[in-house]
Order: C-alpha cells, then sequence, then structure tokens
C-alpha cells in the first residue's frame, strides 16, 4: 500500500493542473467510503443505546432483580427474565451436547479423510443446509419433527432413561427437547464450516510427524491435529452458540411458549427470542415494552460477548481471521 | 501388545467412520427437508398462488400475491440501505483504512454480524415505528438493511483485497489518480465477487421473519405504499404455519417451497458464479 501511496504522489506531482480535481475526487471517494466504515461502528453502537434507553422504565422499576424473578405476568406489571433466560440456555446449551461432536466430527472428515474435490463439494452442499431460513426449520419441525420425536424417539428414550429427572413428566410435542434438535440441526453446518477452515490450517508437517511415529489416522487427528486446532474450534461452537441463543422463529414455533422453570427437557418452555416475537406487537403499556426491550438488551449483550470472544479465538489460530473471521 | 495394535486399528476405523456417518447424515436432513418441501410444497402450488390475495379460513383458492410483492419492497428498500453502506465500507477497508481503525471496524462489522435478528427488528421499531407510530414496509425494509450490511463490507473488501495490486500500480503509473484508479480499475476487477457476495447476502435477509414480524407486520390484503404495514412470505409462512386450519398448513407449504427455492436458487448461482468454485463463500 505504502508504495502505491508514494506513486500516486509522483503522479500528482507530474501533472499539477489535472491533479487537483483528481485529488478532490480521491478526497471524496475518501471521505464517502470512510463515513461509511465509520456508519457500521455507530449503527452497532446505536443498537446497544436504543436497547438502553428504551429498556429505561423496567431498569428503573426492576434492578438487577429482572434477572433472577420468575413471574411473567403482564396483567399485574410484573416482570422477570428467568424463565426465558432458563430456557434459552438449555436450548442451546442441548443444542450444542447434539451438535458439536456430529459438527467436529464431519469437519474432521471433510479436512481429513475426504479428497479436496469431494470435500469442497459436500461443504458447499453443508452451506446450503446453513441457507436454508429459520422459518422453514420450523415449518419442517412442527409438521415432521415433532410427530416423529413423538412416535418413535421419546417413547424409547423414556423407556431407558425415564427414571432421569429431565426426562419426567408428558411430552406433548413442543418442548425444549424439540427446541433444541431444532437448534442443533440449524447450527451443525456453522460448526462444520468453520472447524474445517481451521483444521485446514494445521500445518502439514505435524500430521506427517505423527504418523511417522506410527501413530494411526485417528490417533493423529485426535491427539494431535484437534489440539493444535482446539481455540479455533472453540471458536466455531462460540459462534454457534451465539446462533442458538438469538435463534428466534424456529424456536418459537416448536417451544411451547409457557414461562416456567422446569428440570424435564420434554416440557414445554419459553426463549429470550420467542417471548420477543410473540408478544411485542401486543404489548400494551409502557413498562410491558419496556420489559421486552430489556430481555432484547439481555440477549445483545449475551450474544456480542460470546461472538467477541468467538472472533478472538479464530483470530488467535488461524492468524487470517484478520480478513476472514 | 498384538492385541494393542488390535485395539488402535479398530478405534481408528470406528471413529473414522464415525466422522463419515456424521457427513454424511449432516447432508442427509439437507436433501431430507428438500425432498419433503418440494414433495409437500409442490403439491400445494397453483397458480392462484401467485396471483391471488389470501381468503378467509374456510375458502378455498386463495393466493399470497400480496406476500410476494411485498418481499420484494421489503428486499428491495433492504438493498438500497445495506448494500451503498456495506460496499463503501469495503472499499475503504481494502483500499484506504489504516491499521487500527480499520481492525475496530472489522471487529464492529463481525459484531454486527452476529446480532440476532429478533434485535435488530426491536432497534427498527425503536428508531421508526415509534418515531412514525405505525408500522411500515420502510421500517422492516431498514431492518434488512442493517442485517445486510456486515456481509456486503466484508465480502467486498475480501474481493477488492485479492486484486493484484501490481493493477493498481499499473493505473497509477499510466497517470490515474488513486480514486481512478479505484473506480476504473480495482473495482471492475473484483466485481464478479462483490455481485456474487451481495447475492448471498440478499439470499440470507429473503428469509428473515423475525425483524419483520413489529415492523413490516403484516396485511391480508395489497399495501397501498412504501408506508404502510406490508405482508411478506416469511412471515405468511409463521403465522400460517402456527394456525389451527390445515388448508392455511397447505399455503404454509406452498409459501416455503417458494421461498427455499428461491432462496436456494440464488444461493446456488452466486456460489457458481465464483470463479473460484465451490467452496470460500464469504459468511
Amino acid at each position: 500500500m505504502a508504495a502505491t501511496t508514494a506513486l500516486h504522489r509522483g503522479a500528482r506531482a507530474g501533472a499539477p493542473s489535472a491533479s487537483r480535481r483528481t485529488g478532490l475526487a480521491s478526497h471524496w471517494l475518501y471521505a464517502l467510503t470512510f463515513l461509511s466504515a465509520a456508519g457500521v461502528i455507530l449503527i452497532t453502537c446505536l443498537i446497544f443505546l436504543q436497547l438502553y434507553w428504551n429498556s429505561a422504565l423496567a431498569r428503573q422499576k426492576f434492578g438487577w432483580h429482572f434477572l433472577v424473578t420468575e413471574v411473567w405476568d403482564p396483567v399485574n406489571s410484573v416482570f422477570g427474565a428467568l424463565p426465558f433466560l432458563f430456557g434459552t440456555v438449555v436450548t442451546s446449551a442441548f443444542a450444542l451436547f447434539l451438535a458439536v461432536p456430529i459438527g467436529v466430527g464431519a469437519a474432521v472428515f471433510l479436512a481429513e479423510l475426504a479428497p479436496r474435490k469431494t470435500s469442497n463439494l459436500l461443504t458447499f452442499l453443508i452451506e446450503l443446509l446453513a441457507a436454508v431460513p429459520s422459518v422453514i426449520f420450523g415449518l419442517l419441525g412442527i409438521f415432521v419433527l415433532i410427530p416423529i420425536l413423538q412416535q418413535f424417539v421419546v417413547p424409547a428414550l423414556k423407556s431407558v432413561l425415564g427414571f432421569l429427572p429431565i426426562f419426567e413428566g408428558a411430552f406433548y410435542g413442543v418442548s425444549l427437547f424439540s427446541a433444541g434438535i431444532v437448534l442443533a440441526i440449524m447450527i451443525v453446518p456453522f460448526i462444520i464450516s468453520v472447524s474445517r477452515e481451521v483444521l485446514l490450517a494445521v500445518p502439514r508437517d505435524l500430521r506427517e510427524a505423527s504418523l511417522g511415529l506410527g501413530a494411526t489416522m485417528w490417533e493423529t487427528t485426535w491427539k494431535v491435529v484437534i489440539p493444535f486446532a482446539k481455540r479455533g474450534i472453540l471458536g466455531s461452537i462460540f459462534l454457534a452458540l451465539a446462533r442458538a441463543l438469538g435463534e428466534t422463529m424456529a424456536v418459537t414455533m416448536v417451544i411451547g411458549n409457557t414461562p416456567h422453570v422446569q428440570a424435564s427437557l420434554l416440557a414445554p418452555g419459553y426463549s429470550i427470542a420467542a417471548v420477543i416475537a410473540n408478544e411485542f406487537t401486543e404489548a400494551t403499556g409502557d413498562l410491558y415494552l419496556s420489559a421486552l426491550i430489556e430481555l432484547g438488551l439481555v440477549l445483545f449483550v449475551l450474544t456480542i460477548v460470546i461472538n467477541g470472544a468467538a472472533r478472538l479465538l479464530i483470530l488467535a489460530t488461524t492468524g487470517k481471521g484478520e480478513r476472514h473471521a | 501388545m498384538p492385541n494393542l495394535w488390535q485395539r488402535r486399528k479398530v478405534v481408528n476405523v470406528a471413529m473414522l467412520s464415525l466422522t463419515a456417518v456424521f457427513t454424511v447424515a449432516t447432508i442427509g436432513i439437507l436433501l431430507f427437508i428438500l425432498g419433503y418441501l418440494f414433495w409437500n410444497g409442490a403439491r400445494s402450488l397453483n397458480w392462484n398462488f401467485f396471483t391471488k390475495l389470501p381468503v378467509p379460513v374456510g375458502e378455498t383458492g386463495g393466493g399470497m400475491a400480496n406476500a410476494i410483492v411485498g418481499s420484494a419492497k421489503v428486499l428491495a428498500l433492504a438493498t438500497l440501505i445495506g448494500v451503498p453502506i456495506g460496499f463503501l465500507g469495503g472499499v475503504y477497508l481494502s483500499e484506504f483504512g489504516g491499521k487500527s481503525f480499520s481492525s475496530v471496524v472489522r471487529y464492529m462489522t463481525d459484531l454486527l454480524n452476529g446480532v440476532p435478528s429478533i434485535v435488530i427488528g426491536i432497534f427498527a421499531y425503536a428508531l421508526i415505528v415509534l418515531r412514525m407510530k405505525h408500522f411500515s414496509a420502510f421500517a422492516g425494509g431498514f431492518a434488512l438493511g442493517i442485517m445486510m450490511i456486515p456481509i456486503a463490507l466484508r465480502s467486498t473488501e475480501e474481493f477488492l483485497h485479492s486484486v493484484p495490486v501490481a493493477l493498481r500500480e499499473g493505473a497509477m503509473a499510466l497517470g490515474a489518480s488513486k480514486s481512478q484508479a479505484i473506480l476504473t480499475v480495482v473495482i471492475p476487477a473484483a466485481v464478479r465477487g462483490i455481485v456474487s457476495g451481495i447475492m448471498l447476502d440478499l439470499a440470507r435477509v429473503a428469509g428473515e421473519t423475525a425483524p419483520l414480524l413489529f415492523t413490516a407486520l403484516s396485511n391480508q390484503f395489497w399495501s397501498p405504499g412504501w408506508n404502510h404495514p406490508v405482508a411478506t412470505l416469511p412471515v405468511f409462512i409463521f403465522t400460517y404455519a402456527i394456525s389451527p386450519y390445515p388448508d392455511w398448513h397447505q399455503q404454509a407449504w406452498a409459501a416455503g417451497f417458494v421461498l427455499l427455492t428461491l432462496v436456494l436458487v440464488v444461493n446456488v448461482i452466486a456460489r457458481l458464479f465464483l470463479s473460484k468454485g465451490f467452496s470460500h463463500a464469504p459468511r
């Protein structure tokens, strides 16, 4: 870049009359692009400030108790975020529990085993899965996944693990369990495509040295390649977690929309994003609206922290994160 | 000793096969979704869907013409708002940016990309709907436009950055100013990639529902203008899917089929359009 700037100056010195016009155009282009770039920072800050200002009423009324209050009662104007926080965290954790082994496993296959051409084609298909709109996942969740769970999966689970408190109680279809499975399907593609790239960035010599010492392919992957790439893989998991926490439509459609805190995964629940989606337009009264916006603020802070950490982790391993994060 | 070696070999084969199974399962889910929607959606689809307004429960023969047009309107607005900011910001990062300010912009862009869509909806609501006192296509377009910025920006930056420095130097050696070089040489050289990136971006927000729920709202009729609530395909899929009426469920499948086809076709075209081939699409 330094070289081009020097050239640029040279050109200007050579043609003083034309240079004023073109120099001015450069300034205009510079100013315009700079404003756009600065605009992005401004917008991100403005999102936070809008959420902060518009939730003032609820923040003043409930303070930090908002986060640990279990009651959500719009009629009596008592608002607590706990049932929604609980639902969001439980469904996301359950989704990660399912998606991480599958995602990292598939990434290992695509990066280590599959020939490059096959791997590229399969990754292309997996990225298409990531492009499926979330409302479509919700549609399939309601009409395909829930009937399958009701008929086959949950009866089997209950007969084997029914003694566990997390599988207690009746199953009506809409539940934390269903929401977790839909979320898992939605975040797997992200874990796969980021982890694959991180794994591909691991130097070849490491693998060759390990194989040369007599390790099997799996031992090389498990004990050499994955430990080397572990921060990047963790980053991909954080990225997926942030997506799961903020996912709205698919979850709203299958979670059951009941604000309770229960031990059983089979019971219906509620998530932060889902309650905002369902009640925002119906919110009567400023306090109600402000409580919903405070939920949005909680979600915003949660995802920003996790996303920020994920970007730093990916940046630390691939080194090219500056440009390709 | 031979026992241990046997075990290591078995573990090796078992675990590696398991990774293959996981890959196949993931792709199986994609194929299932495609197959199921095409089978179920194409059955419920007919000409009325594209030409008629929705009808009340119980009547047959309704369509979603207003939602198709509404989605197009909202997406056009989103493109007008999101693409210029993203594109110019990308030009800044690739062509002008200093070190520290650029990394702040990059980081903020990635954070903006990770903000949940429902939160963007609240933002648009607070900024536009609260001020104008009613829901509108404009507010919906604004919300989706904000969501388009990060990917437009990062993909523009990435593709401009891949233009060889020699091209810039060549242009400047011929007497072009920096802005002339950027406008007439660098951007045209990267235009393929930039356009594909924007297409992918558009396909992503085309399916967004959450930010539209309380910005564009919905509408059973034709929307009289940009300043009124407007129906969109994703919101219709949502409201029809959670309704208790089988007729509406059929309509939801038809709408889902149309939406998914559009999104995937644009995705495939954009990715094939990239000279790099299949992989490395911007996220």
